[in-house]
């Protein structure tokens, strides 16, 4: 058997041995959320510390390069700096809710996570609903966005909030209905089954044009969910300081931030498993080697994380009703034609199978 | 709220809102008091004052020569413009004729200066509209232009290389071969701009048809320089009231009519080009002659009033001077460019959104010490 | 049609754009414009007319040029420059000279505007190309020029 099975089946075959059943489930739970939020709090800062890299080379720049081995450590630095930093918050802030924001943020982000298949065995949670829950988890986030700017009492975090709450509603949409074109292909909302098919090629070969077409609906969307730039109306910049988090600081401010990159990573997972055959090497070249399903999936990954980091540092951003006007009137429209049209094709069984 | 008779579920009410002065779209401690509907500008009420160093006062005091060195502060983005235009004044009193090798110099460098200023802006241009990386690229063009500078003149901002008479120094050796290897660098680069940002479809949209400026409220407004330009106000100091070498040189009047934010842009971008082709008619035509002709250690206008304008980066910069015959001016005012686009704000912002006007005021150009002096 | 042409016209456009910043990015390790500043201390070299700060040069014999005639105190518009002099009686002539007994330069005033350089008559004064002139208390921002025990080099006249 291969090495990442191997050491889970040799936990989960002790822990059954050592305790009764129903304990025994729930410590391999406990255990298994521990990896993954330690994993993907660490893989977070190295996302955003990939970010600032990125960014300094597309802008003639080296980015961060003191702390540690060129850089490696600067992300970690900034983590401890932001544990160590005072929480402070406006005076008549609704406290309650304030608090509550970011936690609303980050858990959402980090349940997501666990429906992905990085390798064929190494998938925590497996449900027959799998898009549909990744669809339904991703748009709780916009709440804690919402609580964050409503309660902070600060005008430019309400605007903020609001833009998030139109946006989010509306991108929800086009996340949705891309994905959905998808699975008239697969038959099945179970992403280990979506993977399955892909065998005979990735689903983006697979749907060829409206394939390509969804996908580009859901890179857009996509951008648009996890408010980056161009989308990036929540946070504006130039327009609004900070937008919804301007009262946060410290931790409760590294929540969202962190949030803001575990859902990039999130929907660029998302496309990877959905349109380019998530573990699944090209043509087959490494069937033989399962584990390396990790390395093509992370692979996958970063190519689109790389290319939603090009369009931000390329862009500039959309005014609040073009941002509408891109949604309802191009991207929902299209994206109706386009079920039709994958719909007709799977029904002539055009679908391009290698 | 009893007298207000309530018709709709839903009504809506303006609030206030406090745009600076500590904030990243208002370009320094400029602090604009707005009234918003929901995303709409109902008014926007620019705030002054926050960097006022009564530098006007301080002329009072000062002798002629020391005055040149305040206007460094004032737009200090175009630095040498400004210096030049009290250069011009004291010089036009005086009735002193320099000699033609400065006219080109302070023309080359005045040129110089407005690419660089406007290289700049183009950088903030994109950054308030959301493209981070164009600040960057601006930034990268503008550090040679500021070697040129820093090489001749000692200084790569607050330059005071005028005094009234010449200039401080000669130019560098290498200023020649410099500043020709930047206008072959430079206008590879424009396009690049273009592509980068102009092209854009979403600055396109963002910025076609906002902020309209008609020509004739560009007039009663003030405007001047590439603001009223795009407005089809035709105000460039430079082609109507040529001063320095600017009379022996050919070039276009940046003009569009449109009157909206794209116009402005795109009028800074054509300008960037002219100032290119004046220094390319002027760079290998440096006349020898003295850098400066000697004046007494001790001027003194004689009695009267005087006024120059030139074009600054933002637009005309007027230095009037009552002098009473003393070393020292009676009274100076500066009409700075800055100060008359500002008051445009409200008139072209209110309808608006948030993201409309930080896009207008980055088309304004904004620089709060011009604004403040 | 216009729909789609603008959906053609608008995904050329950001293609565009993406291909500058991808241009550079693949040129990153030589476009990069970054200074590693405190690093490149010993290779960053001023232009030789930068206005670091104001320098009195003093030969080997610990001679300088100023004469005391106090037109660069005149000159400055801030007040930068005091200078606190007296007059002398020459054992050799017997004349009272003025001789300077401090220059007193205050960089913390300095506005780097080069008046007082081109006032001196007898270049006394000259701009160094130092450029950290940071301290961590200003009284250190008030320097005296001249060296103690320095004296006026023979034959300078203003």
């Amino acid at each position: 058997m291969n090495i990442s099975l191997g050491i889970t089946k040799t936990i989960h075959d002790w822990l059954f041995s050592v305790m009764p059943e129903g304990l025994a489930s729930i410590t391999e739970m406990v255990l298994i959320a521990a990896v993954y939020l330690a994993v993907f709090a660490v893989f977070g800062l190295y996302l955003v510390l990939l970010e600032r890299k990125v960014a300094a080379w597309f802008q003639l720049r080296m980015g961060p390069n003191r702390v540690g081995f060129k850089g490696l450590l600067q992300t970690l630095a900034d983590a401890l700096k932001l544990v160590s930093k005072e929480l402070t918050g406006t005076e008549k802030a609704d406290k309650f809710l304030y608090n509550l924001a970011p936690y609303f943020v980050i858990i959402s982000a980090l349940m997501a996570l666990a429906v992905f298949p990085f390798t064929q065995e190494f998938q925590a949670f497996d449900i027959n609903i799998g898009i549909f829950f990744l669809i339904a988890i991703s748009s709780i986030g916009v709440i804690g966005i919402l609580l964050g700017g409503w309660s902070s009492n600060n005008k430019f975090a309400l605007i903020g909030a609001m833009r998030s709450g139109v946006q989010t509603i509306s991108y929800e949409l086009s996340i949705g209905l891309s994905l959905l074109t998808m699975v008239l292909i697969t038959g099945s909302l179970q992403l280990s089954e979506i993977v399955e098919v892909q065998k005979n090629g990735w689903l983006i070969v697979q749907g060829h044009i409206p394939a390509i077409i969804a996908f580009m609906i859901y890179m857009i969307a996509g951008t648009a969910e996890t408010n980056r730039a161009p989308f990036d109306m929540v946070e504006a910049e130039s327009e609004l300081g900070a937008g919804f988090h301007t009262e946060y600081s410290g931790m409760k401010f590294a929540y969202f931030f962190l949030a803001e990159f575990i859902n990039m990573f999130i929907i660029s997972a998302i496309a990877t498993t959905v349109f380019f055959g998530a573990w699944l090497s090209p043509f087959g070249i490494t069937e033989s080697i399962p584990w390396l399903g990790v390395f093509w999936f992370l692979g996958k990954v970063f190519v689109i994380v790389f290319l939603m980091m090009w369009f931000r540092w390329t862009f500039p951003r959309l005014r609040i009703d073009q941002l509408l006007t891109l949604e309802w009137k191009y991207l929902l429209p299209i994206n109706l034609v386009n079920i039709v049209v994958m719909a007709f094709i799977v029904w002539q069984n055009l679908i391009i199978q290698l | 709220m009893d007298t207000t008779t309530v018709n709709s579920n839903f009504k809506s009410e303006e609030y206030f809102i406090n745009m600076g002065p500590q904030h990243p779209a208002t370009h320094g401690v400029l602090r604009l008091l707005l009234t918003i509907d929901g995303e709409i500008i109902k008014k926007v009420e620019p705030d002054l004052g926050y960097i006022h160093r009564s530098i006007e006062k301080m002329c009072e005091r000062d002798s002629y020569q020391q005055i040149v060195h305040l206007t460094d502060r004032m737009d200090y983005l175009s630095s040498h413009i400004n210096n030049e235009a009290v250069c011009l004044t004291v010089e036009n009193a005086l009735e002193l004729e320099v000699p033609e090798r400065v006219k080109v110099i302070r023309t080359i460098i005045g040129e110089l200066t407005r690419i660089a200023s406007h290289c700049l802006w183009w950088g903030v241009m994109g950054m308030d509209v959301g493209a981070l990386t164009t600040y960057f690229y601006g930034f990268r063009d503008r550090e040679m232009v500021n070697d040129i500078f820093e090489e001749t003149c000692g200084a790569r901002l607050t330059m005071n290389y005028n005094i009234p008479g010449g200039l401080m120094y000669d130019i560098h050796p290498n200023f020649i071969q410099r500043t020709k290897d930047f206008v072959a660098h430079f206008k590879t680069k424009i396009p690049e701009y273009d592509k980068l940002l102009t092209g854009n479809v979403i600055f396109q949209k963002r910025m076609k048809g906002v902020g309209i400026l008609s020509k004739e409220d560009a007039i009663s407004f003030g405007a001047s320089g590439p603001v009223g330009r795009g407005s089809g106000y035709s105000c460039d100091v430079r082609k109507h009231h040529p001063y320095s070498a600017l009379n022996k040189v050919t070039f276009n009047e940046s003009l569009k009519t449109a009157g909206d934010s794209l116009a402005r842009y795109e009028v800074r971008i054509m300008e960037m080009w002219e100032s290119l082709s004046i220094i390319e008619q002027l760079i290998d035509n440096i006349p020898e002659g003295d850098y400066k002709v000697t004046t007494k250690a001790v001027i003194k206008l004689p009695k009267g009033e005087y006024y120059q304008k030139v074009e600054a980066a933002r637009g005309e910069l007027g230095v009037y001077v009552i002098s009473t015959g003393t070393k020292n001016p009676y009274r100076l005012k500066f009409r700075s460019p800055g100060f008359s686009n500002i008051s445009l704000l409200n008139h072209i912002a209110v309808g608006g959104k948030i993201g409309d006007l930080v896009a207008s005021m980055a088309t304004l150009d904004i620089v709060v010490p011009d604004i403040d002096r | 049609m216009s729909y789609f042409s603008n959906i053609y016209n608008g995904i050329k456009s950001l293609l565009t754009g993406m291909g500058v910043t991808g241009k550079v990015f693949l040129n990153a390790r030589k476009g990069t414009i970054t200074q590693q500043y405190p690093e490149n201390r010993e290779t960053l070299k001023m232009f030789d007319r930068f206005r670091g700060e104001v320098v009195m040069p003093h030969d080997k014999e610990n001679e300088h040029r100023c004469t005391g005639c106090q037109k660069c105190e005149i000159a400055c518009p801030n007040g930068s420059i005091e200078i606190v002099w007296d007059r002398v009686v020459n054992p050799e002539t017997g004349k009272k000279k003025k001789e300077i007994d401090k220059f007193v330069y205050h960089l913390g005033l300095c506005t780097m505007c080069s008046l007082c350089i081109e006032a001196c008559p007898t270049d006394a004064i000259v701009w160094a190309q130092n450029y950290e002139n940071s301290v961590y208390d200003r009284s250190y921002l008030t320097k005296v020029l001249n060296q103690p025990e320095s004296k006026l080099m023979d034959g300078v006249e203003d």
